[in-house]
């Protein structure tokens, strides 16, 4: 599994160059921002001018300087939440699925307890009581899609270990970490990779709605949903306020879904063709 | 039958066929034949010859990818490949009948049996009152040897067995009264006794109702006693078209006779001759005849021309530019056997008991003595996969006692220790799900040894090496992944996986039973070179031939007992047991006694 061979894929690449830019704005857009996001600089609501190309925002911050500045706290969250989930849930996932028996019986009750209670309420409520820490934020959410991640493993994992190649593996008496991780996991990461790249979507949206809410990032510090809250009050007056950190989130949400979608189908195929 | 009369009742006529993938890659070409009504006529190849192509062409079908791009199909005088819309789906079923491989999966499993009849037969004439339907439907019912009362029609299809299944099938096909009928391999998935009398009602129902069938098979032996002419196709084209007598008697075409050398038949005992090499793939034919560089009678111009088929006796065509003139023989042979292996047992089960849902082993016995070959044999359901697993500890619900060079053996795999199970082996019935698609060859092999005997890198490497040149594979081959090898050469990877461990005790459950029968002659001769070398093996199967040509001993299972057992001359030549008499009547046979 060479990255070249993921390259070759038309959506893979587009996935890629998208994800990236958008990262590398988020990454590089502190350095690159003309002003310091929680300066004060126009009017409230401001029109676009030749010192803030973009206006101002409710408080008269440079529009631009906070977009440039408010992307790495949602991507890194939501990339952390996300890879998160994904360890967790593949593992526990992969445990039942071989299991088979109290064990599995466990942790799909687990599960599917926690997927019965809707993601944004349980992180709500999480969030409202034990505080607004972007640790804490990074953790409520990864548990929130653990169980997803969970149920989709298992059922794979199922399928897998009734094969006879983990048969074989057991009458020789392999190591159970060995058969669950060389076995059995490498035939299940395409669902899991497609399912990890619409994670980050549904993170980006969570932690974007959870700043909206006002339970995410605190002010004044600049973050992507945090500012469509902010301005939400300007939308008629100062359109861009809302509309350029929305856009972002929906780009770098767009790169990642065809990103991850391109990277399963051509994991897909390596079970087919000769590699 | 004379000329006049055959043309008359001609019903189907094939001029030309031709069948392409993408590319002009042709799957099938220069395909010419014809049926007449009432005559029952076998297509034979083996995997990826184009036989269910041609098959499907029939009914103006190609798969994905596939396009019938030239040729003439004339069913009944009606020119099938000009055929449109709604003239077209009456005749797929009305005109043409098919009938599939495996009645569990074609059969819609939440339509009870009655609706599964009356729908396909208003399908095609809604005029029908209910009073005709229901009558047809219980004709043809009585017909294919079904039961037409109410509560049979009220039945689901997994209410049934894989014969009745299988006569469902027959019975959807021939409730349209078909002028033709396609039958792809329809027996393969059925246990010899019902396969026996499925062949005998299908034979029975294209007689009387003068119905054309086309059989298609990988097996000449089932088809031996059923059909008038065999067709035997080799990469696309049809090598040899003849009678039934003049084929099995005088095969014309190298490949023919390889192919029959290559079957394994319980009445010789005799070394199966495997084909060397393999049949190319669409798209790498070579040039000349496809089937010159496997030929041990090619000539220089055999390189040059594509042999055409032509006439090489009355009714019998051959596409080959030397055909043998020489009739071949395959008389039962008396069987020489020496192998009396006095040894103490290797392997002793004492008492096995499994149970499932129901009890499916009881009180099984029997002891394998150090380096022969014990056939396990047994239709589907007597158990014999459930015993083989549970020897080679993946049982569950064991009761029992086994024993292993003399000392006792757990019933799970991880209870065993390390001698136990490195030098008991299991080789899985297919190989499509042996191996992990997401290792190479080579990883697969050197697991085991880093495992069992902490053998890593260079001399790993060096080991796998020598354990595929064992199997007859090339050492590139570790590098691939099993998706790029065919079913024959992941077999071999999976006994290799198996020897690498320096097993002593091989247990081999079907593992031929997906292979085509050339393949399956070149596996059972590497299993006899294994056991020559001092190998031990505990072979299931259903099939007697494979018995005949591989076990030294036998053992016959019935509904998890045991029905009979002793040398292989002894149980295949005087069987005892009734049940054993039968299964040796149904088998089929290339013998002419």
């Amino acid at each position: 599994m060479t990255d070249s061979r993921w390259m070759a894929e038309p959506q893979v690449r587009r996935g890629a160059v998208i994800t990236l830019l958008v990262a590398l704005l988020a990454l590089l857009g502190p350095w690159l921002a003309p002003h310091a996001p929680t300066a004060m600089l126009g009017p409230v609501y401001g029109p676009p001018s030749a010192d803030a190309p973009l206006g101002h925002d409710f408080l008269g911050h440079d529009l631009l300087s906070r977009l440039l500045s408010g992307g790495l706290s949602v991507l890194w969250m939501s990339l952390a939440a996300a890879t998160l989930a994904l360890l967790a849930g593949a593992s526990l996932g992969l445990l039942a699925g071989l299991s088979r028996r109290r064990l599995d019986q466990a942790i799909s009750w687990a599960a599917d307890v926690s997927l019965a209670f809707p993601d944004l309420i349980l992180v709500l409520l999480i969030v409202s009581m034990l505080g607004r820490a972007p640790w804490l934020i990074v953790l409520t959410v990864a548990v929130a899609f653990t169980p997803g991640v969970v149920r989709l493993a298992r059922g794979s994992a199922v399928a897998v270990a009734g094969q006879e190649y983990v048969e074989a593996a057991q009458m020789m008496g392999y190591p159970r970490w060995r058969i669950l991780f060389k076995e059995i996991l490498p035939n299940i990461l395409t669902p899991l990779l497609v399912h990890f790249g619409n994670m980050l979507t549904w993170a980006v949206g969570m932690l974007s709605g959870l700043s909206f809410l006002g339970y995410g990032v605190a002010p004044p510090a600049a973050d992507w949903g945090l500012m469509i809250n902010e301005n939400q009050a300007g939308l008629l007056v100062q359109p861009w306020a809302v509309l350029a950190p929305a856009l972002l989130i929906g780009v770098f949400a767009y790169g990642t879904n065809i990103l991850a979608e391109g990277i399963g189908r051509v994991s897909a195929r390596i079970g087919e063709i000769q590699p | 039958m004379n000329a006049g009369l055959k043309m008359s009742r001609e019903v189907l006529r094939v001029r030309d066929l031709r069948v392409e993938l993408a590319g002009e890659v042709d799957v099938l070409a220069n395909v010419s034949f014809s049926l007449a009504a009432g005559e029952i006529v076998a297509l034979v190849g083996e995997s990826g010859s184009g036989k269910t192509t041609l098959a499907t062409a029939l009914l103006r079908h190609a798969r994905q990818g596939a396009r019938i791009v030239a040729g003439h199909i004339e069913v009944a005088g009606q020119a099938l490949l000009e055929l449109q819309g709604e003239a077209l789906r009456l005749a797929r079923g009305g005109l043409v009948g098919y009938v599939a491989q495996d009645p569990a999966t074609a059969l819609n499993p939440a339509l009870r049996i009655g609706t599964l009849l009356r729908e396909t037969l208003l399908a095609h004439e809604p005029a029908l009152g209910h009073g005709t339907v229901d009558r047809r439907i219980g004709e043809t019912l009585v017909d294919v040897g079904l039961p037409d009362d109410q509560a049979f029609l009220r039945r689901f299809p997994h209410q049934l067995s894989g014969g009745q299944q299988q006569r469902v099938m027959l019975a959807l096909a021939f409730v349209l009264r078909p002028r033709l009928i396609v039958l792809d391999e329809p027996t393969t998935a059925l246990d010899v006794t019902t396969q026996a009398h499925v062949l005998a009602t299908l034979k029975r129902l294209c007689r009387s109702q003068d119905v054309a069938a086309l059989y298609v098979t990988h097996d000449l032996a089932v088809v031996r006693d059923l059909v008038d002419r065999v067709m035997v196709m080799y990469a696309g084209r049809l090598v040899e078209v003849a009678g039934r007598d003049a084929l099995f008697g005088a095969p014309a075409h190298p490949y023919t006779r390889a192919l029959l050398a290559a079957i394994p038949d319980i009445a010789r005992r005799q070394p199966l001759q495997a084909i060397a090499g393999h049949a190319p793939a669409p798209g790498q034919r070579p040039q000349g005849c496809a089937f010159a560089p496997r030929c041990a009678r090619r000539r220089a111009e055999c390189a040059m021309i594509e042999p055409p088929l032509v006439g090489h006796a009355s009714d019998h065509h051959v596409a080959c530019l030397a055909p043998l003139r020489e009739s071949m023989t395959l008389h039962a042979t008396a069987a020489t056997f020496v192998a009396t292996h006095e040894a103490t047992p290797l392997l002793e089960v004492r008492g096995l008991d499994v149970a499932y849902d129901r009890q499916v082993l009881f009180d099984v016995s029997l002891a394998v003595r150090q380096g022969e070959c014990l056939a396990l044999v047994g239709e589907s359901g007597s158990g014999k996969t459930s015993l083989a697993r549970a020897i080679a500890g993946l049982g569950e619900n064991v009761e029992g006692q086994l024993r292993y060079a003399g000392e006792p053996l757990a019933f799970a795999a991880r209870q065993r220790d390390v001698r136990q199970r490195h030098q008991i082996q299991y080789v899985f019935q297919n190989p499509y799900r042996a191996l992990n698609p997401r290792q190479t060859v080579g990883q697969i092999l050197s697991a085991p040894l880093a495992h069992f005997f902490g053998i890593r890198g260079a001399q790993a490497q060096h080991r796998v090496e020598a354990v595929l040149e064992r199997v007859s594979l090339p050492a590139s081959i570790a590098q691939l992944y099993p998706n790029s090898l065919s079913g024959g050469e992941r077999q071999r990877v999976a006994i290799a996986r198996a020897l690498i461990c320096q097993p002593k005790l091989l247990v081999c459950d079907e593992i031929t039973s997906a292979l085509d029968v050339s393949v399956q002659a070149s596996i059972l001769a590497l299993l006899r070179k294994l056991q020559a070398e001092g190998l031990t093996l505990l072979f299931v199967t259903h099939d007697l031939g494979v018995v005949r040509a591989i076990a030294d001993r036998v053992l016959v299972l019935r509904q998890g007992r045991v029905v009979e057992q002793g040398s292989a001359d002894q149980v295949l030549g005087q069987p005892v047991a009734a049940y054993t008499r039968t299964l040796i009547e149904h088998s089929p046979s290339l013998a002419t006694d």
